[in-house]
């Protein structure tokens, strides 16, 4: 069983007592009237999706309710820390955050296969 | 036509269990699912007669009266002699929202030596005595549902759970019970 530390209960709870709330850290846009529909479709529905260290809102449902934002690494599923919503991005040490660089895209693979 | 609507106990009737672990109906009680910040904890905890815990998995219980920590800012308050809680709730003028979940909620007591095992069959959380001891409470998951669990003696636990799901956590907690006498 995976066991995630909740920032708000002190302690690692299962994970069926949480649910994934996707990426965290995505800034909001304060003029959402006027941006285009393009500028739009970039903050709403795409992400990343790295190939390692990710950054992710978190919220234990099942226990005290609070959404907190944790990193993981979407390879081994490894948490390496989580900590209270609001709080910045931290650093992990020894650990890059991946790009599209260090990892296959489906451009860098499959893209040019005919 | 009948001449009144008669309120029906979810689990009226129901028993079950093991030599080791006793799973059995609570009585009815009123409940209050209530909501603050830091600076209306000091007035609710006067107008309830208990002090409301600020420490996750603790609770505070003063003769039948429990208050138990669910999050930051969030408690469930169960009176087990029946109290008017919401009527306490609505003296209080310090911001706060409070919702009588009397009847949404019911709950169903497991105990004896075997009880701890009976609940971990179907629930992930830690129960030993050091880390979930006699007062700890704490919202969490049995098999399919969610539930809070109080523990309320070195042997017995109440867990409470929707109405609806009811039957099938006392199904779950039988089946646990008769799996930690095995
Ligand atoms: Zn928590």
């Amino acid at each position: 069983m995976l066991l995630i530390y909740c920032p708000y209960c002190e302690e690692e709870r299962s994970e069926l007592e949480f649910r994934h709330g996707g990426d965290a850290h995505i800034a909001r846009p304060t003029n959402m009237a006027d941006i285009s529909d393009e500028e739009f479709q970039e903050f709403f529905f795409l992400r990343d999706n790295p190939k390692g260290l990710i950054f992710e809102r978190w919220r234990h449902i099942h226990g005290c309710g609070r959404f907190f934002n944790a990193a993981r690494d979407t390879v081994s599923d490894k948490f390496y820390m989580s900590y209270k919503a609001g709080e910045p991005k931290p650093d992990i040490p020894g650990v890059t955050t991946a790009t599209e660089k260090t990892v296959e895209t489906y451009e860098a693979t499959e893209g040019t296969a005919k | 036509m009948a001449d009144q609507a008669l309120r029906k106990a979810p689990l009226a009737g129901r028993h079950g269990g093991s030599s080791g672990a006793r799973v059995t109906p609570a009585d009815p009680a009123t409940r209050l699912a209530l909501r603050a910040g830091p600076d209306a904890i000091g007035t609710l905890s006067l107008a309830f007669g208990l002090e409301l815990p600020q420490r996750p998995k603790t609770s505070a219980s003063v003769s039948g009266r429990h208050a138990l920590w669910l999050g930051p800012d969030e408690w469930l308050l169960i009176d087990e002699n029946g109290a008017d809680l919401m009527g306490i709730a609505s003296g209080v003028s310090a911001l706060h929202s409070a919702t009588d979940v009397s009847h949404r909620n019911t709950a169903i007591l497991v105990s004896g030596p075997d009880a701890a095992a009976a609940i971990a069959a179907a629930c992930p959380l830690d129960l030993g005595k050091s880390v979930f001891p006699v007062g700890a409470a704490a919202r969490t998951v049995l098999g399919k549902i969610e539930i809070v669990l109080l523990r309320t003696g070195e042997e017995d636990y109440r867990v409470e759970c929707w109405r609806s799901f009811s039957s099938y956590a006392f199904g779950m907690l039988v089946e646990g019970a008769e799996d930690a006498g095995l």
